[in-house]
């Protein structure tokens, strides 16, 4: 199985995302992350959506997707071709020394401390799917008591989407 | 000029060429049906007994007529009785354009009485569907409704109105009907590449389904089979494109398929599939289907391309576009041996059912039908063993005179349908084929057929139990008839009289020729209960997951 991040411009209406996500549910394929926002155009929104699945299924969440009446454009989108970037957040419990580590170890990834007390900590993380990916597994050992990821952004580094 | 929601509504239906409307009033949808009654010169409503009745009657008017079929009901449970009528047309791809009322918008979200969010119901089950928040989205929403309805692959659209918009006063004026959105360019190089296949095979067969009818591409297909001298085979969906007669139309495959036409597909090294998708009542196998050959497909919906099937080729585009497009490049052929082969099969394979005049047989009652009706008659079909019979012998070879539930196969359609086709098609006779199970679904709409003086012709295909289950019971679960064998006392003769209708019961095939006789010169409808063996089988029969291969004849 594959995670394949897909693309797609949508017209701004209510609904829209109830559409996608019941095509999805439908055909059974699955999200590994979806992101709706708005784009500079109030008329249209940006739909991101990491697919896991096989060349098949590809085929057809973009053919699919491609027939619903509010999608204007789609496409997949190869990470090397793109900018992809996400951001997570991670709560952490532990004492003094736990706290500390932490901080090294977001110093070494770049991840940012954004809150600190007594019994926890969070932090800050945003990049490749794959850099947060190896960050996580360096703090998956620690008491984490929360995580919030966004799913993935992405924008073509040359292809003109709309 | 201003008007209200309501009138808006009917203008703009007008303005598409709606002449009727299948529905059933209630609370939200009042205000239509007040304008409803002063537009009744100008549009025909038909009073359904069930909202159900109502969308799949829009359903047989489309496919009886190629226009957009138009149904309406009120919010809540008039709305969610369309959902089966809907899904149906959504899976055979049928044009219908679904109104529903809703409750006034400040009241929506409030779980009010008779509300329901219908357009997250049938977001699945349809095309597109809109909610109509605003009176001056009204009018657009209309027209933008059929044109997607009939664009490309055709299919269902829902416009969900609440109440205070249809009271709503704005400006409108009236625009030309909508029209279909352009086709897909065909591109000159696939058909080419496709011309080349064929002219280059041995052993080709087509495989057409409902999409040549919906393009109306039948005599270009039947142009393409004879120059090319290529056998032709069909989904149940692609019945009445291709004449019967013609030597080279081989008849239905899959599962209840001829079992020459399915070893034709099986050992033919081409395979053009022209408006069909491959479902898995025709490629009952996945990944066993036609294996010896090079498949070429032929869909207006690129979805459709390697879904089910893999395929070596695609053409995207509208059948007959395509068609007219590849009929140039086909060469003049003979494929004498090919067709001796399957001619071989023909008399050695194909199942030949014996003859029975002392009791009702259901090939010999289906033939019969097609004996006593012209060629330009309309069968409806409900679903299971009868719709099977009907597909296998009822002789339908003009498009849109075969109308039954394929993808969804909906117990219950075919009533409906049949009085849909029927106001669509006033000159012909309807002949709705059903079975004592189907028929107990929807027979209410007796009631429509009686109001309406339809002379709408019902044969109950009675063998007293759920036919097609029990005959997998028989073969697959010991004859443990879980279920199936009702006992039901329904005396459809008395039945029919009780709805004002005229009942006639028959239990030889002479009998059941009197009966079709006389039912053919009545004035309004007519139910036949022809009585037949509870273990008569469909065959042949392929079983789930198998392939033609073991195919099952006896």
């Amino acid at each position: 199985m594959e995670k394949y991040i897909i693309s797609a411009l949508v017209k701004n209406r209510s609904g829209v995302l109830a559409r996608v996500s019941s095509l999805f549910g439908r055909r059974g394929f699955n999200i590994d992350s979806l992101t709706v926002s708005p784009t500079t155009d109030e008329a249209f929104s940006r739909i991101t959506i990491v697919v896991i699945g096989d060349e098949y299924t590809l085929e057809q969440v973009l053919k699919q997707m491609a027939k619903l009446e509010e999608c204007v454009a789609v496409s997949h989108i190869e990470e090397e071709d793109a900018f992809c970037w996400e951001l997570v957040l991670v709560k952490i419990r532990g004492d003094a020394a736990v706290r500390e580590s932490v901080r090294e170890i977001c110093a070494v990834y770049g991840a940012n401390v954004v809150d600190s007390n007594e019994k926890t900590i969070i932090v800050r993380m945003d990049g490749t799917p794959s850099h947060l990916n190896t960050f996580l597994s360096v703090i998956h050992s620690f008491d984490i008591v929360e995580s919030s990821r966004t799913g993935v952004t992405a924008v073509h580094k040359d292809a003109v989407l709309k | 000029m201003k008007l209200n929601g309501s009138q808006i509504l009917i203008e703009t239906l007008l303005e598409q060429g709606t002449d009727t409307i299948f529905g059933y009033p209630g609370g939200a949808v009042l205000n239509i049906y007040d304008e409803l009654y002063k537009y009744s010169d100008r549009i025909r409503h038909v009073l359904t007994a069930h909202e159900q009745g109502a969308s799949h009657a829009a359903d047989g008017y489309a496919r009886a007529t190629g226009k957009v079929g138009v149904c309406l009901a009120t919010s809540g449970p008039g709305a969610t009785n369309l959902v089966t009528g809907i899904a149906t047309a959504y899976m055979d791809s049928i044009p219908m354009v679904a109104i529903t009322g809703n409750v006034g918008t400040s009241f929506i979200g409030r779980d009010s009485f008779q509300e329901v969010y219908i357009a997250g119901i049938t977001m699945p089950i349809t095309k597109h569907n809109f909610v109509v928040r605003r009176i001056e989205e009204l009018a657009d929403t209309v027209r933008l409704a059929f044109e997607i309805a009939m664009s490309g692959r055709p299919g269902p659209v829902l416009i969900d109105i609440p109440k205070d918009v249809t009271a709503a006063v704005c400006e409108f004026e009236h625009k030309p009907a909508a029209q279909k959105r352009p086709n897909p360019k065909i591109e000159q190089e696939q058909i080419k590449k496709m011309a080349d296949m064929i002219n280059r095979s041995e052993r080709p067969v087509i495989f057409f389904g409902g999409g040549v009818i919906a393009s109306g591409a039948s005599e270009l297909l039947e142009e393409l089979i004879h120059r090319a001298d290529i056998p032709a085979c069909h989904a149940m969906m692609g019945i009445g494109a291709l004449r019967c007669d013609d030597p080279l139309n081989m008849g239905m495959i899959g599962m209840h398929g001829w079992v020459s036409a399915g070893r034709a597909v099986d050992k033919a090294d081409l395979l053009i599939a022209l408006g069909t998708r491959f479902s898995d009542r025709v490629a009952t196998k996945m990944g066993d289907f036609a294996t010896g050959a090079k498949i070429v497909q032929v869909d207006i919906d690129p979805a459709e391309v390697n879904k089910n099937i893999a395929v070596d080729h695609n053409v995207i585009g509208d059948a007959r576009d395509v068609l007219e497009a590849l009929l140039p490049m086909i060469d003049h052929a003979d494929h004498t041996p090919w067709k001796q082969q399957i001619e071989t099969w023909k008399t050695r394979m194909d199942y030949k059912p014996k003859d029975d005049d002392s009791v009702l047989r259901p090939h010999q009652l289906m033939r019969k039908i097609d004996e006593l009706i012209s060629k330009d008659d309309i069968i409806a079909t409900d679903v299971g063993q009868h719709q099977m019979w009907a597909a296998q012998f009822t002789g339908r070879e003009k498009p849109r005179t075969f109308l039954s539930s394929g993808g969804l196969g909906t117990m219950g359609y075919g009533y409906g349908a049949a009085i849909g086709a029927q106001v669509g098609q006033p000159d012909r006779k309807v002949v709705h084929i059903t079975g004592d199970g189907s028929f107990h679904m929807n027979l209410q709409e007796m009631c429509t057929a009686v109001s309406f003086r339809l002379p709408v012709i019902t044969v109950v295909v009675n063998n007293s139990v759920l036919g097609m289950v029990r005959q997998w019971q028989t073969s697959f679960y010991g004859q443990r008839y879980s279920n199936t064998d009702p006992h039901r006392k329904t005396d459809f003769v008395k039945l029919a009289e009780a709805f004002g209708a005229k009942g006639i019961r028959c239990r030889t095939l002479a009998e059941f020729d009197a009966a079709m006789r006389e039912a053919l010169q009545a004035d309004g409808p007519v139910i036949i209960d022809a009585v037949v063996d509870k273990d008569e089988r469909v065959l042949p029969f392929i079983p789930a997951g198998q392939t033609i291969r073991n195919v099952v004849v006896d």
